[in-house]
């Protein structure tokens, strides 16, 4: 639209006032975020739009990180959690995606084309609607409050496998035919052949895994009750539900900052094939 | 979409050229099957047989303590259906009020955040942008982050005297405690006008409201969780817009600039409708999932005019054990999100491509 800068000074202008108008309204949040969290209970609402704390303490942070004696909240152990169920399911996922994914496009068998139009109608299936189908096989299975409800649920997920399919298939078959003419079976050519090859594929996949369960709330919150089995989401929002009024904003906002930390730095350390992996779940359907 | 074209894979046409032998083959089927049963016992254990479960509870009534077969759930037929959309009735009031309140979310999220979606990934697509990487990420960054976490962001943004009021206040204007306020947007409005009262058309009762109720527009605790909503996922569409404005080649938006269009012609001329299927997808992918917002529900909770049909389908179960329904509004919450879609994508059908 405002291609032509030279021509338009005063168009320029305001072309960058919006755009940082733009930027400080994305970012702006972030930073009161960060500075709340170094605020004392009082500062953190008398003075809510200020960036910087007075007195600046670091007694959100103590807590959070379980330097106090009060273990009303356990951060470490949602920290823990999440580290454990998130890693849980990226390998789970990563795994049984590409292997579902390398025989849909590669292995001919009989039944191929149904178990594909299966997956392809499972990704239809809207998430919230499966809260309580889940809970009951949950129930039924006997493992409501384990870190298997938490995992097994999410363990496997059908754009996944499209995601898969389509990474494989766009490698050169004769790579994989000379392996196999070699010698090498199913799935040595899949596992050592394949895969390698489709690394890309891989990479992308376990950073939506990884966003993925980092992130999710609802499936954990219909797996169990127990308050040892919290992930910093759950753990997050039970305890905000449980202060009603709420005023500890600086342990409530650096928690919540700790729970985006992770996922940030594997977005900036990965953000071309972030941006793309956000676009292939985009174009799922 | 285009991806799903290629059903037919390489080795179909290679193997016709040089056919492998038999037993390979006979390998590949056992082995097809091997490499699918971890992913089809996952999605049947988790999501088909999950659903067909679900379907049998919404018939019954169950209170989710015991096991939902035997005695534990009582079949009662399409009662809880009934309930939910006939009788006037608590549960059809409840209903009603959040299909009313969904609603209003999504008639303003949708055009919103895929209108500020398109001028982002416009503005940020300019050639002589300096930054371009620096506000490309910081429109990006909030749709990574977790919702729970930035939903609690913004309930301190949002606060009687949190950050938000405070900017609102150097312009004058008295921002309510946001999550706390059940005034609808529009009653507020024409409230300004000096109209307090339903005149008399409004007061006919539909569907267990007044037709003043239907109307009052989202309340001002929905419209914080609608501002948030478009604030972090207006940064994944520009990214699809982005994608899509990129592959625009230079030369029939160049060709177009000889042929005398102005800026403003060729952007609504040529580029809009080159965007056509980028648009489709974003509006697709946002009606979706709009209709299912339950995190940012659940975490400022506990106000009748913020409550989803996802929320008190949760809320129907688990809190107040009344499964069976909570199981109804689930399904009838899919059968509504299958129509919308489709509909919409009758709509925006790509008429030229159809002749």
């Amino acid at each position: 639209m405002s291609a032509r800068p030279a021509a338009h000074p005063a168009r320029r202008t305001v072309f960058y006032v919006l755009l940082t108008a733009f930027a400080l309204i994305y970012i702006g949040p972030f930073a009161i975020q960060l500075a709340t969290s170094f605020k004392t209970d009082p500062d953190a609402t008398s003075h809510s739009l200020s960036l910087i704390p007075h007195p600046p303490t670091v007694a959100a942070w103590k807590r959070i990180f379980g330097f106090t004696s009060d273990t009303s909240v356990d951060f470490p152990l949602w920290l823990l959690n999440s580290v454990i169920v998130s890693t849980a399911v990226t390998l789970a996922r990563v795994f049984v995606d590409s292997l579902a994914g390398y025989a849909l496009a590669r292995l001919r068998f009989p039944g191929r084309r149904a178990v594909f139009s299966l997956v392809l109608a499972t990704m239809a299936v809207p998430g919230v609607v499966l809260l309580i189908p889940r809970f009951l096989v949950i129930k039924e299975l006997g493992i409501y409050n384990t870190y298997a409800a938490m995992i097994f649920p999410i363990a496997m997920d059908a754009m996944g496998i499209f995601l898969m399919r389509q990474f494989f298939l766009q490698l050169p078959l004769s790579i994989e035919e000379a392996a196999r003419i070699d010698g090498a079976g199913i799935w040595r050519t899949y596992w050592y052949v394949a895969m390698p090859m489709a690394k890309a594929g891989v990479l992308t996949l376990t950073i939506l895994s990884f966003q993925g369960s980092w992130n999710e709330f609802a499936a954990f919150l219909v797996a169990g009750d127990s308050p040892h089995l919290y992930t910093l989401t759950k753990g997050l929002a039970l305890f905000q539900g449980g202060l009603g009024t709420g005023n500890q904003y600086p342990l409530t906002l650096g928690a919540a900052l700790l729970t985006t930390i992770p996922v940030a730095i594997v977005f900036f350390v990965f953000q071309r094939r972030f941006v793309g992996a956000q676009l292939s779940a985009g174009v799922k359907g | 979409m285009s991806l799903t074209s290629q059903a037919i894979p390489p080795a179909v046409v290679v193997s016709a050229r040089r056919p492998r032998r038999s037993h390979i083959r006979g390998r590949e089927g056992v082995g097809g099957w091997l490499f699918v049963a971890p992913a089809l016992a996952g999605l049947t254990l988790f999501v088909i047989l999950p659903i067909g479960l679900a379907l049998y509870i919404s018939f019954t009534k169950w209170s989710g303590t015991t096991s939902p077969f035997g005695s534990g759930a009582k079949w009662v037929g399409i009662d809880n259906y009934k309930a939910l959309l006939t009788g006037g009735g608590l549960a059809q009031q409840d209903f009603a009020r959040s299909v009313e309140n969904n609603f209003y979310f999504v008639l303003l999220v949708v055009p919103i955040q895929t209108l500020l979606a398109l001028v982002l990934a416009v503005l940020v697509n300019d050639k002589f942008l300096k930054g371009r990487g620096f506000f490309r990420t910081a429109f990006y960054f909030p749709s990574v982050t977790s919702s729970v976490a930035i939903t609690l962001v913004f309930i301190f943004m949002f606060r009687g005297d949190g950050p938000i009021n405070r900017v609102l206040s150097f312009f004058g204007v008295k921002g309510p405690n946001w999550f706390a306020n059940s005034n609808g947007l529009i009653h507020n409005i024409v409230g300004l006008f000096g109209v307090h009262s339903p005149p008399g058309w409004a007061k006919h009762v539909v569907f267990t409201r007044s037709i003043w109720d239907w109307i009052s527009g989202p309340s001002m605790a929905m419209c914080a969780i609608i501002v948030l909503v478009i604030w972090t996922t207006s940064g994944t569409f520009m990214l699809m817009f982005l994608a899509a404005l990129q592959n625009i080649s230079e030369e029939i938006d160049e060709a177009t600039a000889i042929d005398g269009a102005n800026a403003w012609q060729r952007f609504w001329r040529v580029t809009v409708p080159m965007l056509r299927p980028t648009l489709l997808l974003v509006l697709t992918l946002g009606l979706i999932s709009t209709w299912q917002v339950f995190d940012q529900i659940f975490l400022t909770g506990n106000n009748p005019t913020t409550t989803t049909p996802a929320f008190l389908s949760y809320a129907t179960s688990f809190e107040n054990f009344n499964f069976g329904q909570g199981a109804a509004i689930a399904f009838l919450l899919f059968a509504l999100i299958t129509v919308f879609s489709s509909l919409q994508r009758f709509l925006l059908r790509d008429k030229d491509a159809e002749q």
